[in-house]
């Protein structure tokens, strides 16, 4: 549905200037391959500055490769960017646009720049924000909105009138877990109906986890793993997870957790270690009897996530969000 | 959460890897010029009602005090009806120079162009439409200023529906204008700087009577669009206008609406695929 062959985008180095210390030359995407079939959610994972958002401009048209080629339903959009227009509908991350408007001018307006006669807009406007909830707020204008119902009203614009591939760039941040089942109804009720595609770009391992039907990994614009979460997890399946969380500090008194701690990755009162799970059974026994249980706060033992994998692969999790 | 099983999709569709040689899908509709433009003209104007009614105060009020200012200096003639038809103008280029500037300079630098890149609406409607809601705009403020500076120096009024050919002229050419310098401007600071002297310069040019300007200053004033619907405007204040001038007045206004327009369109594009 989707092929993306070897695309790269350098951006160029700035010079500094009075005030403002110059960048080097930054590689956004480095020859980044994809396969996107029909009718899968397919997820884009990576930290801030992974080259995700730099990658779904160029395969929106929105920005010219410097090499490489993208290809959507057998059209080829690098040379004929007009044409992503007319098979996508896209969520940006910026809802400049459509801040001023009301929601549901916004959502009319939309689905009659994508081709919509007056009556069908306004059908699908209505049916629209009927599906996810935003009746009531219809009349009022996006930016006296809290953030997760802009987001909604803008996704609610991408959604008049029908296409198929819909790309969707961090489509739920700030919004609360109704909202957040709505958009994903929503999304599978067109998977369902017209074997819509979707491309999603997510640095939130949880929703990645459990929306995602396949998931390339990105690392400093280069596609580090590219699998289902569960075959991505299946590379780290010797390993389980073990959080620690300390009272106060961790009791370094106690041999074992003396020992424990130049293998954890300590934030705060938290340590998180990843181990073979003997050694985890052996942590867990420690830390619950005698003294080292007296400092623990709490502690969990959990199967890899896609934040192990990323870690593994030796991406840097700083950055991807757990929530 | 996703509760749609891979397999229970139409055409079976993750079965296999596609081959490239199926033939290439159906695009969807293109949005067709005219019923775009409305939509975005539509949608612009109420953007323009919700957000903008304060500064049309602002470009009312600027315009009215500069006429009452004037009147201290202006003993009536051929200088009234210059500042008076200049104070008008004034509102034109003050909401479709320099905010049009403003906006579609903020709109590029915060990626709020993508929009309607990502939308098959031909790049004239978007430009065209968000032209035209700002002009239309500015008819309330530029009717007001007119009438207020036609009382106050005791013009007559009888030709002021000529308004309605100067105000679409003239937001033509200076609201194109505006969008050409926000799209081309490379930041949107730059954007703002290069609105606001648009509209000095339609304020120095346009409202100072131009009999008492040294001679570069008047080619510069000839080089100003806005000038020509001053001058049609001005014309018809007279007791018997010389309708063929200000016609050729209007025409001017026309042929750099066009041509602003114009390059606007081409900014757009430019701007919204980098």
């Amino acid at each position: 549905m989707c092929a993306v062959r070897g695309l790269t985008k350098t951006y160029p180095a700035v010079r500094a200037r009075r005030g403002a210390p110059g960048t080097p030359e930054v590689r956004a995407t480095d020859d980044v391959r994809l396969d996107i079939r029909r009718g899968e959610i397919f997820g884009l994972l990576g930290p801030n500055g992974a080259g995700k958002s730099t990658l779904v401009r160029q395969i929106t048209g929105l920005m010219r490769p410097d090499r490489g080629s993208v290809e959507i339903l057998g059209h080829d959009i690098t040379r004929h960017p007009e044409r992503a227009a007319r098979i996508l509908a896209y969520l940006g991350q910026e809802s400049s646009a459509l801040d001023e408007l009301t929601v549901s001018l916004a959502a009319e307006t939309t689905g009659r720049l994508r081709g919509l006669d007056a009556r069908r807009a306004r059908a699908e406007r209505d049916a629209v924000l009927d599906e996810l909830g935003l009746a009531p707020l219809a009349g009022r204008p996006l930016r006296k909105l809290s953030g997760g119902q802009r987001r909604l009203a803008c996704l609610a614009a991408a959604l008049v009138g029908e296409r198929p591939l819909l790309v969707l760039d961090e489509p739920t941040t700030g919004m609360d877990p109704v909202a957040r089942r709505a958009v994903w109804s929503a999304v599978d009720r067109r998977r369902a109906e017209h074997g819509t595609t979707v491309l999603l770009v997510t640095h939130n391992v949880i929703e990645a986890e459990t929306v995602l039907d396949r998931v390339a990994v990105l690392d400093r614009g280069r596609v580090i793993a590219c699998d289902s979460p569960s075959g991505l997890k299946e590379r780290v399946a010797g390993e389980v997870r073990v959080d620690l969380v300390w009272r106060e500090a961790a009791p370094l008194h106690v041999p074992e957790v003396a020992a424990l701690r130049e293998r954890a990755v300590e934030s705060g009162r938290r340590w998180t270690l990843r181990l073979a799970p003997e050694e985890a059974r052996a942590v867990v026994a420690t830390v619950t009897g005698g003294a080292a249980f007296a400092a623990l706060d709490d502690f969990t033992l959990a199967t890899p996530s896609l934040e192990d994998v990323y870690l593994a692969l030796g991406g840097d999790t700083q950055g991807l969000v757990k929530a | 959460m996703s509760v749609v099983p891979a397999e229970a999709l139409p055409d079976n569709a993750l079965a296999a890897e596609e081959t490239a040689e199926r033939p290439a899908a159906e695009l969807g509709p293109r949005a067709r010029l005219w019923p775009s433009l409305v939509a975005v003209y539509r949608a612009q104007l109420s953007r323009a009602r919700v957000a903008r009614i304060p500064l049309l105060f602002v470009a009312t009020f600027q315009s009215i005090g500069i006429m009452v200012l004037m009147r201290g200096v202006v003993d009536g003639g051929g200088e009234a009806r210059a500042v008076v038809a200049g104070s008008a103008v004034l509102v034109v280029a003050f909401v479709a120079l320099n905010l049009l500037a403003q906006y579609f300079g903020q709109l590029r630098a915060n990626g709020g162009l993508d929009h309607y890149a990502t939308l098959p609406v031909p790049p004239a409607a978007v430009v065209l439409g968000a032209a035209g809601a700002y002009a239309s705009f500015t008819v309330p403020g530029t009717v007001v200023t007119a009438v207020f500076g036609c009382v106050l120096f005791g013009l007559p009024l009888a030709h002021l529906w000529v308004l309605a050919a100067v105000i679409p002229l003239a937001g033509a050419a200076l609201a194109g204008l505006g969008a050409a310098l926000g799209l081309l401007a490379p930041r949107p600071e730059l954007a703002t700087l290069l609105g606001q002297l648009g509209m000095s310069a339609a304020l120095l040019l346009g409202v100072l009577p131009a009999d008492r300007m040294p001679e570069a200053v008047r080619f510069a004033r000839d080089l100003l669009p806005s000038t020509y619907g001053v001058e049609a405007l001005a014309r018809t204040f007279g007791a018997r206008p010389d309708w063929a001038v200000v016609l050729g007045d209007l025409a001017v206004c026309g042929c750099v609406g066009v041509v602003s327009l114009a390059v606007a369109t081409w900014a757009y594009r430019r701007a919204a695929v980098r």
